[in-house]
């Protein structure tokens, strides 16, 4: 993999994929392989948009690197209030750290960035648009649940403004993949995403109903239904109990079912499911260290 | 000269855009920045016969050739356009449109929540597919009134 900066999951090929997953496999074997390879290693965070995983994840694997994190703080905070544009807070924090990794409410913000600066920029989720890292650790979490071809997976819920369901189904096109969309006619994917999966030629289906096509998933990708996209309160009450995960829901299912979650959650997913087999998304919260090690052990890696 | 020619008087210099899709005159117009303020003399046929489209439109601009930008934009609402340009009443050079891999700074994003909006210094660059244009930020994909999202 060689790439300067990770703004899409559409820029990723098979092959990249599986070196970051490899490497990360290595990292969570043995988490101390490289505890000492980035000491001298600062990588700022800048985001823009309240997050806790993600943003944790990241000054994690770059403390288990032996690098550092400079964290931009909350908006309100920073001369950003004060009417900076992004493109000057990025070539400012350029001059302090290596790497940059940013999530911002505006789509395509992570692109402008990536073409003031030098140093790399991650996509930490850029309004609905994309979040590839997330898509790296969901990968992650399907090669270990089910492997990454010949399988079925099922992607519910808000498919409209979802960003880690945009990337996961633009990466999801490198492997032997059955895509199968579950939304409300008024959540389903955007154009664009449709579009590129059908330029990839992708095995796509898309379903109001889980219930048919439930049997014969491998991984259930469950989003958030996002309440304020409606715009009646009834319509959202209405769909919302329709793409609610249940221990009788999965009565449906194949044993072997991986449910996941990018999280947060509020209740798509039961709690009842979270002690059974199928709950998967804890584990994948837990991929994203060793994964984001990965990736930023090959972007950082200037050799 | 044919009939149709004759409905807008000749140019001593400048450019005559021809084959123009029936209706889209005046967005040529609003695409070469002209809004009747600036003292270029125009003439414009709209929906004369044409052999090759049924009908068509005529845009002459005395005074200004166009850039080869200009063309590659007009391509995305004339595809069918043929420039000629002009010089002491001769056509100098005659040339059919062709379309670009992409296009920047004439359009504007469609989406409220691609970045090219939000007042950042970036110019907003779109993809040319086969059946319209995709924001190369944002991804939004663009097919039907592209005219509507000419900057002003």
């Amino acid at each position: 993999m060689r790439h300067d900066h990770l703004l899409t999951a559409k820029q990723l090929s098979r092959a990249d994929i599986e070196t970051v997953l490899d490497r990360a496999a290595a990292f969570d074997d043995d988490p101390e392989a490289a505890s000492e390879r980035y000491a001298d290693t600062l990588l700022a965070l800048c985001f823009f948009e309240p997050s806790t995983r993600t943003k944790m994840s990241f000054e994690t694997a770059a403390k288990r690197l032996g690098g550092d994190v400079v964290d931009m703080g909350s908006v309100e905070s920073s001369s950003v209030k004060k009417g900076e544009s992004l493109a000057d807070t990025v070539r400012v924090v350029e001059g302090y750290a290596d790497g940059i990794v940013l999530r911002h409410p505006k789509q395509g913000a992570a692109k402008m960035a990536s073409e003031h600066v030098d140093v790399p920029v991650v996509n930490a989720g850029d309004g609905a648009g994309h979040h590839p890292s997330q898509t790296l650790l969901d990968l992650y979490t399907i090669r270990e649940r089910a492997g990454l071809d010949d399988i079925s997976v099922g992607i519910m819920g808000d498919l409209k403004y979802g960003r880690t369901v945009h990337s996961l189904a633009h990466a999801l096109t490198n492997f032997d993949v059955r895509q199968h969309f579950v939304s409300p006619e008024s959540l389903r994917l955007p154009r664009s995403v449709r579009y590129d999966l059908h330029e990839a030629g992708a095995q796509v289906r898309e379903h109001e109903d889980l219930e048919a096509v439930l049997p014969n998933l491998d991984v259930l990708y469950v989003t958030r239904i996002q309440r304020e996209r409606f715009p009646d309160e009834d319509e959202y009450e209405e769909v919302a109990g329709e793409y609610r995960i249940t221990p009788e829901t999965l009565d449906a299912a194949s044993d072997d079912l991986a449910v996941m979650h990018p999280l947060p959650r509020v209740d798509e997913i039961s709690g009842a499911i979270d002690e059974t087999e199928n709950a998967t998304y804890f584990e994948q919260a837990h991929n994203g260290v060793p994964v984001r090690m990965a990736l930023l052990d090959l972007l950082l890696n200037d050799d | 000269m044919t009939d149709t020619e004759l409905r807008v008087s000749k140019i001593q210099s400048g450019t005559v855009i021809d084959h123009v899709s029936a209706g889209e005159a005046l967005h040529v117009l609003k695409l070469l920045g002209i809004d009747g303020t600036g003292g270029t003399t125009v003439s414009l046929g709209m929906n004369v016969p044409s052999d090759r489209l049924g009908r068509k439109d005529v845009v002459k601009v005395e005074g200004r050739e166009l850039s080869d930008s200009e063309a590659e934009v007009l391509s995305l609402i004339a595809p069918e356009a043929t420039i000629n340009i002009i010089r002491d009443y001769d056509v100098v050079e005659k040339r059919r449109v062709e379309r670009p891999e992409e296009v920047g700074g004439v359009l504007v994003c469609p989406n409220r929540e691609c970045i090219t909006n939000a007042g950042e210094p970036v110019d907003p660059t779109f993809a040319v597919l086969d059946d319209g244009l995709r924001c190369e930020y944002c991804g939004e994909i663009v097919r039907e009134d592209i005219t509507a999202h000419l900057r002003d």
